[in-house]
């Protein structure tokens, strides 16, 4: 049956121009003297890695990144698998729920920015107010006017726009627990924390440790959110190391092999983190 | 069950109030798009003054819609054809180059947004779709190639193999065999590889931003655009406008089809 690889060649011929094409043009540009206005210049390896490696901002967009992406990764895990467990039955009542807490999930990334940047501003966002009102801030301040602030409006919109999703991808997880192990444990008279400790924890670790892999790797390339609520501001402090690619590209050096040198990094640390995460699945799925 | 009565009803409240905080950003976003704000367009009583700034703003909304719907029609149909072979190809069929085309498709996954984007700008310039709007649906579709070949895969693969053998022992050849016998039973899973296709394409806003330019913006990238360009005295009504614009297809649409939505997952979470 050859002839069915026709029925690849799209895939392939996507595949070839936009995928393989730009990887090997990205290499390239990473190590090539190339400006915004000016193109190639010419081969210079190591130059853009050094200017990238040694510059100012990289480190905080580092460390930055992280931080948000742990505190990002923990609460949607958590509140994830609490929801999914507060509305696996099937019911009128539970599937009401289930479709309030996913209907952010149709929101883009940059729609739910740009909502909660009205929410938060102090003109017509009720959130100064009432923050003011409890004497938590300044009534003519922003949320996003500092960078620790900032960083916790930024995880907001974010917990908003995707708990229902990582919900939904724990309720198909709990699905395949085969509910005659509740039952035994229950004969077995095990109360409700300890079933969950014994049985849910364990059996869902597969299921979580996908969530974990689709978190850890959406928040590691966090762009959008950041870019429309404070590109990248106070002075530089909510600076991800995505925005620093645009930065490089377009704003602070207009260097495409800069920008280039950096998303290669970017792409080598994402596929080191995914296979050592993967491996976490793999081990216990034997 | 043996919960007493007034237990049950704290814990529906609680329940309630939990659903009403996921919601109420939605509604207080609507409500204020037509409500009068000092420095919008609407300032006193209630109005669509909001939507009419909105329709006039530089390019014009409808120019921005139509941006978007093209970038969306391109994504929705190349991700649906393309997947739907590629996903019978890597199903029912056995060639050299089978387990890589299938493993490179998956592993597209892995690769950044901002890692190709870097070298298309320059890439597109060579082929001639720099500042295209089918060049970003292009784009689009690349990155909802693995995914969607995958839910595609699972869909054939479910399809016992005498299906389409009876068919073809009766004259038909693989692709009458695909569009008459197949087709209407993968129906489901093209529908959700669909759905997918529009929410990203209809959403994603920063593709756009490193391809195109101001006058080719689809409407998320034009109300980044119309905020920054304004900053100082942003129109927060205007914003508010077009974030329910963009809001309402999107939501519309995922109600409609939550159930092919769901599905989606379930897929997903086979891979896992």
């Amino acid at each position: 049956m050859r002839r069915g690889m026709i029925y690849a060649l799209p895939d392939w011929l996507f595949i070839i121009v936009l995928f393989v094409v730009p990887i090997v043009l990205l290499i390239v540009m990473a190590g090539s003297r190339w400006t915004l206005m000016g193109g190639n210049r010419g081969w210079n390896f190591p130059t853009n890695f050094t200017k990238v490696l040694h510059n100012e901002l990289l480190g905080h967009a580092i460390g930055f990144t992280l931080e948000y992406t742990v505190i990002v990764t923990v609460i949607l895990l958590v509140l994830g698998l609490g929801l999914a467990l507060l509305v696996q039955e099937s019911s009128a009542w539970n599937n009401v729920l289930r479709t309030c807490f996913l209907l952010p999930s149709a929101t883009g990334l940059a729609s739910a920015s740009l909502l909660f940047y009205a929410l938060y501003s102090p003109q017509v966002g009720p959130v100064t107010k009432i923050l003011a009102h409890l004497g938590l801030m300044d009534a003519n301040g922003s949320v996003l006017a500092t960078g620790q602030s900032a960083l916790w409006a930024t995880i907001i919109v974010i917990v908003w726009r995707f708990s229902g999703y990582y919900m939904l991808l724990m309720m198909i997880g709990l699905q395949s627990i085969p509910g005659d192990l509740y039952e035994a444990a229950r004969m077995d008279g095990a109360g409700t924390w300890r079933i969950f400790r014994s049985i849910t924890l364990p059996l869902m670790r597969p299921t979580i440790i996908m969530c974990l892999v689709y978190c850890v790797t959406g928040s590691i390339l966090a762009f959008d959110q950041f870019f429309i609520l404070t590109k990248g501001g106070p002075n530089n402090a909510t600076m991800t190391v995505v925005e620093l690619i645009y930065n490089f590209a377009f704003d602070s050096k207009k260097d495409l092999g800069m920008a280039a040198a950096l998303s290669l990094i970017v792409l080598l640390a994402l596929v080191v983190i995914n296979s050592i995460q993967m491996r976490g699945l793999r081990d216990n799925t034997k | 069950m043996t919960t007493p009565l007034w237990k049950r009803c704290i814990s529906r409240i609680l329940q309630a109030l939990l659903a009403l905080v996921f919601i109420a950003p939605l509604i207080w976003v609507v409500i204020c798009s037509f409500s009068p704000q000092t420095g919008s367009a609407q300032t006193d009583g209630w109005g669509p003054g909001n939507y009419l700034t909105l329709l006039h703003y530089q390019d014009g909304l409808p120019t921005y819609l139509a941006n978007s719907v093209v970038i969306t029609l391109v994504t929705v149909v190349l991700s649906v054809i393309v997947c739907t072979m590629a996903g019978y190809s890597f199903s029912r069929f056995e060639y050299p180059g089978h387990d890589l085309g299938f493993m490179v498709t998956l592993s597209i996954l892995m690769v950044p947004y901002a890692s190709l984007l870097i070298p298309l700008m320059v890439w597109y310039k060579d082929i001639g779709l720099n500042d295209s709007l089918v060049g970003v649906g292009l784009v689009l579709t690349l990155f909802q190639l693995p995914m969607s070949t995958f839910i595609m895969r699972i869909a054939f693969d479910a399809i016992p193999k005498d299906m389409e053998e009876a068919a073809m022992v009766d004259g038909c050849n693989s692709m009458q065999a695909l569009v008459k016998i197949l087709m209407p039973v993968v129906k489901p899973s093209m529908v959700t590889v669909g759905l997918l296709a529009f929410l990203e394409a209809w959403n994603n806003f920063m593709i756009p931003l490193y391809l195109v330019g101001s006058s080719h913006a689809p409407l998320p990238l034009a109300l980044v655009n119309m905020r920054q360009q304004t900053m100082g005295v942003i129109d927060y009504g205007a914003t508010e406008a077009g974030v329910v614009v963009l809001l309402l297809p999107a939501a519309i649409l995922f109600l409609a089809l939550q159930k092919y939505y769901v599905k989606g997952f379930m897929a997903g979470a086979v891979k896992g």
